[in-house]
């Protein structure tokens, strides 16, 4: 049996994406959420993600690490199509991590500037990601349609991660702060609802090639399972919202858990809408595979490591169980 | 001086991006392990002195590690941004080293960070203890592979070409290439003092505002003597990663000792304004008959020189002089850590022309490990992959002004995170602990707050 290895990697790369997305995406949620809340707050805030950051921002790497050695043609011309947003997507990512550790050692204004540019670097890197996703679904086509498009989607995406953050949030905090939590996320699922619906009607609009695998007959019924999904659950996590800003207790993690759901769901829709491209009606697959050789080799250290990555990356989630609480590292 | 070109523009880019993230690394891998020695001493001893040593320095690891990684992060987009060909010609080969590094180092050593900072209060010592180990662990498999990638760009081998691609025919050949192993052990070497250097300095910082600060003399008795022992193995290191090189690399080698024309007997310049335009050195101060006893331990043996390279040459002038910073550093290094560890010796009380000396040598590691990184990388030009890529093939078609508008950016950047980054180390340095540390596992009134 012979294996399709650009296939495999294209999962791969795609689980890794979306473990970023997912991941540092709360994180970079809770980082935009930063001017909502009071200083003491802050500090809450930025110790629910403190233990974990480092860690969400690999997986960013390691998509970006098998685009490049699964598929090192399609690297170099999404890369080069998306400069721009990816140097400011860098330069939101530096100045934020860099907050990360500067603000807790500054005092006065210093301490004001580096809070301040930890929620600019994250604005910057989640809007940054929004415009690059705009870009790479619409084929890198310019002009003021897509350029509209473009700041769309970024600001749907920090509103998606603002749910994120606003959920785990929700989770690893209580009192005032969690209360602030729950209006937050109700805010993020009214935007992430509206920014899902503007995307699967827009991305078929622009592209022939979405619009026509999404209204092939047959398969528009099977398709639609994919929005109706994804309604239920945003159904789902609004009653719980409620139901929890009413004084109940259990079910914290249920808004985190169904807006994971709902951001797996829109990124198989997304897969869908692509596949076989890996640049849309340019290069496929297959034809932007790197050789076996190098792909066999990856693939038997993905195999061997990647189940370890999991189990450690569980174990750290474990340690820090429960609520998060300011100064534990100062 | 007319405008810069795409390639130019795109070179000083990744040069200053690599030149940036360098300067972390070189800190953290030597670092992660010191923390493991502060470590095991307190598990050793129980004594909290050692604990607040830890904890000191577990936070100039955190932020020399935070910035590493965000540096790192762009490098790994700047592969595809800058160098499209780079990664079509030799993607085969660079794209699987890298992924190893991110599979099996980044991911330990960023999950297992946050358990070093975060978690003592919430696993047993001995989890805290293995994931200290763990994270300098994982720095270090990053250094592996990522030098595993540069030294086969130096010197490429295990490869074989199929439709103009390179391929791996040899994995192992690929990675343990023929000057890996000089160029790991000279770069763990360099990190080794460059950690030394910055552990002595700041202590030295530290004792100049509070003479009483007995920690503080302990970690710059650690820093001076890790120094003084690891100095003299480096500039043993330094001399046979300088004769590998010159058996794969000559031109380099031609570069770094300003030779224009082969030569029987060939001079050691010691100092020379090397003159591109007629390829001769001006003012010339020179050893007659040294290189080529250096090099071949023959005073008569031949060296080559650089015309015997053309077309494929590297500039002289900055390989010249970046070889001379870093040797003059490092000899300076040596002399310092040997001075220090003389006045120290005995738990003797450091005199403080000496703290003031070693706080001025603090940043001494990133100019040798930069200039040390100018000669290798400025020696290989023109080629990107010795022999088989040039730079000026695999730049992208990025145009000139977002190329110049992105470097504006990250210069920017850089220059808020470097001033930053060193006003805050030696803040902490300054800056005395009036907390009580708390040991691993225990809970206090503190950790329940």
């Amino acid at each position: 049996m012979t294996l399709d290895l650009p296939l495999i990697f294209t999962g791969l790369m795609g689980l890794a994406i979306l473990a970023y997305v997912v991941l540092d995406g709360y994180d970079l949620g809770v980082g935009m959420l930063m001017p909502a809340a009071d200083e003491n707050e802050h500090n809450v805030m930025v110790a629910s993600i403190g233990p974990f950051w480092d860690a969400n921002e690999t997986w960013l790497v390691l998509g970006v690490g098998i685009l490049l050695v699964a598929f090192p043609v399609a690297h170099g011309v999404i890369l080069g199509a998306l400069y721009l947003p990816t140097v400011a997507m860098l330069i939101g990512l530096m100045f934020r991590g860099a907050a990360f550790e500067f603000r807790i050692k500054a005092e006065g204004w210093h301490r004001e500037l580096w809070n301040w540019l930890f929620w600019f670097g994250s604005f910057l890197a989640s809007f940054a990601q929004g415009i690059m996703l705009a870009r790479y679904i619409t084929g890198f086509h310019s002009g003021f349609g897509y350029f509209i498009f473009s700041i769309i989607v970024g600001g749907a995406l920090c509103g998606s991660y603002v749910l994120l953050g606003a959920t785990w949030l929700i989770i690893k905090t209580d009192g005032l702060l969690q209360k602030k939590a729950l209006a937050w996320a109700k805010w993020g699922l009214i935007w992430t609802t509206l920014a899902i619906a503007v995307v699967s009607v827009v991305t078929p609009l622009v592209s022939e090639t979405v619009r026509h695998k999404w209204f092939d007959f047959p398969h528009t019924l099977a398709l639609m399972l994919l929005p109706a999904a994804s309604t239920a659950i945003i159904a789902y996590v609004g009653i719980t919202l409620r139901r929890l800003s009413r004084g109940s207790s259990t079910q914290e993690w249920i808004p985190f858990a169904g807006s994971v759901a709902m951001f797996a769901l829109a990124f198989a829709g997304l897969a869908y809408s692509l596949f076989p491209y890996i640049v849309i009606d340019r290069l496929t697959i297959w034809e932007a595979a790197a050789h076996p050789s190098s792909l066999k080799f990856v693939l038997v250290g993905v195999l061997v490591v990647v189940p370890l990555i999991i189990l450690y990356t569980a174990f750290s989630y474990r340690v820090f169980w429960g609520k998060a609480r300011a100064g534990l590292y100062e | 001086m007319d405008t810069l070109d795409a390639t130019a523009i795109a070179r000083i880019q990744f040069g200053l991006n690599i030149g940036f993230h360098i300067l972390f690394p070189a800190i953290t891998i030597a670092l992660g392990w010191i923390l493991v020695g502060f470590r095991v001493q307190y598990a050793r001893t129980g004594n909290p002195e050692w604990l607040a040593t830890y904890q000191r320095w577990t936070k100039v690891f955190a932020l020399s590690f935070a910035m590493g990684v965000v540096t790192g992060i762009v490098m790994s987009f700047q592969f595809g941004t800058n160098w499209p060909g780079y990664m079509n010609k030799v993607g085969n080969i660079a794209g699987p080293l890298l992924a190893y590094e991110v599979l099996t180092a980044f991911f330990l050593e960023a999950t297992f960070l946050g358990v070093m900072l975060f978690g003592m209060r919430r696993v047993p010592g001995w989890v805290h203890l293995l994931a200290t180990v763990l994270v300098a662990v994982g720095t270090t498999i990053s250094a592996f592979w990522i030098l595993a990638l540069n030294s086969w760009m130096h010197t490429p081998a295990g490869h074989v070409i199929a439709d103009g691609e390179l391929i791996a025919g040899n994995w192992w050949e690929v990675i343990f290439n023929p000057s890996f192993p000089y160029r790991l052990t000279h770069m763990l070497l360099a990190s080794g003092l460059t950690a030394a250097f910055l552990v002595a300095g700041l202590s030295a910082w530290r004792l100049l505002k509070a003479a009483d600060d007995t920690a503080a003399k302990k970690t710059l008795r650690t820093g001076v003597l890790i120094a003084f022992v690891l100095a003299p193995v480096q500039i043993f290191m330094g001399d046979l990663h300088g004769l590998n090189t010159l058996e794969h690399q000559p031109a380099k080698i031609a570069a770094v000792e300003a030779l224009w024309q082969t030569e029987h007997g060939a001079p050691l310049v010691l100092f020379a304004i090397p003159n591109e335009a007629t390829r001769t050195n001006d003012f010339a101060i020179e050893i007659p008959k040294g290189a080529s006893l250096i090099l071949r331990h023959d005073r008569d043996a031949e060296i080559k020189g650089i015309e015997a390279f053309a077309p494929n040459t590297p500039p002289v002038a900055p390989v010249f002089f970046a070889f001379r910073v870093m040797v003059g550093v490092g000899m300076l290094m040596l002399l310092v850590s040997a001075v220090g560890t003389w006045r120290l010796r005995g738990n003797r009380t450091p005199p403080r022309w000496l703290l003031w000396i070693f706080a001025g040598f603090t940043f001494s590691g990133w100019v040798a490990t930069l200039a040390g990184w100018l000669v290798t990388e400025i020696g290989r030009q023109p080629w990107l992959v010795t022999g088989v890529l040039r730079t000026a093939d695999a730049v992208g078609a990025v145009s000139e002004a977002k190329l110049g508008a992105s470097l504006t950016g990250y210069i920017i950047t850089y220059s808020i995170m470097l001033i930053a980054y060193v006003v805050v180390l030696t803040h902490l340095a300054g800056s005395g602990s009036t907390k009580a540390p708390v040991g691993p596992g225990s809970i206090t009134a503190e950790g329940l707050l």
